[in-house]
């Protein structure tokens, strides 16, 4: 437990360190406020990719629904901030977001996980086309036009913590007898139920804490980019998702944060192509593919413990 | 009442469109187990092929169609060849040949928008329409010629499929590849012929639905892509008469949204039946049940 | 050179090494047994056989032509067909439209129609049956459909992966009789067989693989009072 709280520690250093230095160059005039657009966006993305891979990596459920609860977050951050402009009104609507998915990720996963592959695909990305078209339909969300002109509470800054305590959670989550569990169940429900953990349990855990994250992210979302519309949730914002989580290499939450930040960084670059950007996209998503099939990192992780044991392995060895 | 059998009868003409498109998906997904994201594209290609053929060749309706449905044939192919199969062959993880076909399907999507630009054009009227009106119903000739079309490619798939040397390699590979490699089937030409057979009445489903709605544009292909997957699945992927059933149900639950002034809850109402249906039988209406394998 | 000889064959699974450099031959006419606990690398040497598998090394030559680099259906064109362990028959496709899988890469509807009368001949049960789904015949009369469809290919070398698997006492004895028969009508036959025993008993020569090597061989009622193999493989 000691070193578990060193690595944590150490983790959190790295961490800080990245911090700071996107601090320093904001400050030094490196980064422009482009730039820090950018860089929120891409942390925003990274709380998704991260999510979706607990549930589609780790837990091996697929779903295509993540755009849906994304949906929820942002709603119920806009919704309540409009009314309730403090940060207090922001935090509190990021936890009912949290709530209302959790909610809905609970009840919708009970009777859906126990659909295969792709069945389960359709289904879940059935439900979150639900909640776009809900969104679409009630008047307190304001329809198809969205809602403008909401408060900025959050920034990079922020967005950075929220991003690193997220995925601290989830990879801490994923190291405790529930992740092991939920790892358990991926590669062999038969034999996982044999010796009495509950399948059901262990996805739904792993669905219900992955929509918590999508959700957190629609907040954050909502509130930095200081709108929302139903049109930012379609079934495509859970498809680039999906592509970073497979870029990255399912499985692999090193490889989700990489491919967020790869991505976003690709994306930029392409900006410069006009009318080519999405054809370049496209051609450099197929190649990738064909040519590295499991993603860059496959289920490769960066581990700090690994790090260091590697170093003194003899004395480990001992103890 | 009489609203509402006029929806009927416009469900299943809408619906024949699903059903074209969902038998390209059901037999890739039956053959290779990989959800074709680019199907809805081809369709879309097929809709442009048909439309250069007709406006700049000049040629009639029905030259249009079979050609539109060789080249788009020949599209499909294409795509197996250069997108999925070097990664068959590398025993790729099935997810990573979705992440390819989502990214073929950008690049037709982005690739046509940027050679035709993404305006909407409109599709000639290379058949001159006529009204019907049967007792209340209106009913126009090119409704009665999608309709037609549409079942009568059916018909022929379902021969190919059943009664042809290729149609019965087909279902061998489906059912088993190894055995069908130890028999001598070509399994990579198979798969190959069934892209093109998939893709041919996606061409078909794309010219038909240029002349119903008279217009086209590149990214006419992705919601009907979406949705004919779905008739698949409700129908149990890999059935061809359960894609058909599933293609028309669609069409039905969609116009029927209209009657009822629901029209702005159509997709929701769709999904909700799909899940429902899913719950009830997880493997589609005519889907077999498929023993997991450990 | 012999009518099918193997040499020095090595094939692995990434980094597993399955095969391990084995060689044997099999002369015209012949029931030649390849014997072997689970694991030994049997079905890895028919697979490599029937071209599912590339060896990393070795040849296998047939009929005086190196096939080691052909394509499964060349193979099988050739005239080498296999039974696979477990059956593998197309469910879904009814027993006739198997037996026409079989024959898929035949032009000649007059050898074919010999082929089917042949067929149904050895085993009657099929033409009772022809136009049932195979997934609803019997373990023991899919054995005999998984045999007809090879049959149907016309092989001069037929390839007979684990054929009593699973089966009843009765439908074994019915099996190894039909493999005989099978034989005197001119068809070569390799079997692959954990039913030791019953393998070597109608054998004209066997060879015992052991963790992708070969330990033993000779002819099969020699090798069948083999006291070494009694112990291993025939219950002492």
């Amino acid at each position: 437990m000691k070193r578990n709280l060193r690595e944590q520690f150490i983790w959190l250093l790295i961490a800080f360190g990245g911090w700071l230095i996107i601090d320093l160059l904001t400050f030094g005039g490196v980064i422009n406020s482009f730039m820090l657009t950018i860089i929120t966006m891409i942390e925003i993305n990274v709380i998704l990719a991260v999510s979706l891979n607990l549930i589609l990596g780790i837990s091996g459920q697929f779903s295509l629904g993540h755009a849906g609860f994304m949906a929820i977050g942002a709603y119920a951050s806009a919704i309540i901030t409009q009314s309730l402009p403090t940060i207090w009104g922001f935090f509190l609507s990021i936890i009912v977001g949290i709530v209302i998915s959790s909610f809905i990720a609970l009840i919708e996963g009970i009777p859906t996980l126990r659909l295969r592959g792709d069945y389960l695909a359709i289904a879940t990305l059935g439900v979150s086309e639900i909640i776009r078209i809900t969104i679409n339909n009630l008047e307190i969300t304001n329809g198809p036009k969205g809602i403008y002109n909401l408060p900025q509470f959050s920034n990079w800054s922020l967005v950075y913590i929220v991003a690193c305590i997220v995925t601290l959670i989830i990879v801490n989550l994923i190291h405790s007898k529930t992740g092991r569990a939920i790892l358990a169940v991926r590669d062999n429900e038969i034999a996982a139920s044999a010796v009495g953990v509950n399948p059901t349990k262990y996805k739904v855990i792993a669905f219900t804490v992955g929509a918590a994250g999508a959700s957190l992210a629609g907040s954050l979302y909502a509130n930095y980019i200081q709108s929302v519309t139903p049109g930012d949730f379609t079934f495509m914002q859970s498809i680039s998702v999906l592509i970073m989580v497979v870029l990255g290499g399912v499985g692999s939450i090193t490889g989700s944060v990489l491919a967020a930040v790869v991505l976003g960084v690709v994306d930029t670059v392409l900006q410069n192509y006009g009318a080519l950007r999405m054809v370049l996209y496209s051609l450099i998503l197929i190649i990738f593919m064909l040519f590295r099939p499991a993603g860059f990192l496959g289920n490769w992780e960066f581990s700090v413990k690994r790090f260091f044991t590697k170093q003194k392995s003899s004395r480990e060895n001992k103890s | 009442m009489e609203e509402l059998i006029q929806q009927l009868f416009n469900g299943v003409f809408l619906g024949s469109i699903y059903a074209l498109l969902a038998l390209g998906y059901t037999m890739v997904y039956g053959i290779i187990g990989l959800i074709n994201f680019a199907h809805g594209d081809v369709y879309m290609i097929g809709a442009f092929i048909g439309f250069f053929l007709i406006t700049e060749l000049h040629l009639n309706f029905w030259v249009t169609l079979v050609l539109t449905m060789g080249l788009c044939a020949l599209v499909g192919m294409l795509i197996e060849f250069l997108a999925y199969r070097p990664l068959r062959h590398h025993g790729a993880p099935k997810i990573t040949s979705l992440i390819t076909a989502i990214g073929v399907s950008f690049l037709l999507e982005n690739g046509m928008s940027f050679l035709f630009g993404g305006d909407s054009r409109s599709f000639p009227q290379a058949i001159k329409l006529v009204n019907f009106k049967v007792g209340f119903i209106h009913i126009t000739n090119i409704q009665l010629l999608i309709l037609i079309v549409s079942i009568a490619l059916m018909v022929l798939l379902q021969f190919i499929v059943q009664k042809t040397k290729m149609g019965r390699a087909m279902r061998a590979v489906s059912v088993d590849q190894e055995a069908a490699n130890i028999v001598g089937i070509k399994v990579d030409q198979t798969i190959s012929f069934t892209f093109a057979i998939g893709s041919a009445l996606a061409g078909a489903a794309g010219v038909l639905i240029g002349l119903y709605y008279n217009s086209l544009d590149p990214l006419m292909g992705m919601a009907p892509g979406i949705k004919s997957f779905i008739a698949a699945v409700f129908g149990g992927i890999g059935s061809i008469p359960g894609a058909a059933i599933g293609g028309w149900l669609i069409g039905l639950i969609e116009t029927l949204t209209f009657t009822l002034g629901i029209s702005s809850w159509k997709d929701a109402v769709v999904y909700a039946v799909l899940i429902v249906v899913l719950l009830v039988r997880p493997n589609g209406i005519f889907g077999k049940k498929a023993g997991e394998k450990v | 050179m012999s009518f099918f000889e193997v040499n020095n064959l090595n094939v692995s699974y990434g980094a597993i090494k399955a095969v391990k450099g084995i060689s044997f031959q099999v002369n015209q006419g012949e029931i030649v047994s390849l014997i072997g606990a689970n694991g030994a690398g049997k079905t890895t040497t028919l697979h490599t056989i029937s071209g599912l598998l590339h060896p990393n090394e070795g040849t296998i030559q047939f009929a005086g032509k190196d096939i080691t680099k052909s394509a499964p259906s060349q193979i099988v064109t050739n005239g080498i067909s296999q039974v696979p362990e477990g059956r593998h028959v197309f469910s879904g496709l009814s027993v006739m439209e198997n037996l026409q899988m079989g024959a898929f890469l035949r032009h000649d509807s007059d050898g074919l129609q010999a082929d089917y009368e042949k067929v149904f001949s050895h085993f009657p049960v099929l033409k009772e049956r022809k136009n049932q789904d195979a997934a609803t015949l019997s373990g023991g009369e899919q054995q005999m459909l998984a045999m007809g469809r090879a049959l149907m290919a016309h092989p001069k070398l037929l390839l007979l992966d684990e054929p009593s698997m699973g089966l009843a006492p009765l439908f074994i004895k019915e099996i190894f009789g039909i493999i005989q028969q099978i034989q005197s009508e001119g068809t070569t036959i390799l079997l692959i067989e954990q039913n030791a025993r019953k393998a070597l008993s109608i054998a004209d020569r066997g060879y015992v693989l052991e963790t992708g090597k070969i330990t033993m061989t000779g002819r099969g009622r020699d090798l069948l009072n083999d006291s070494a193999i009694k112990k291993a493989y025939l219950g002492g």
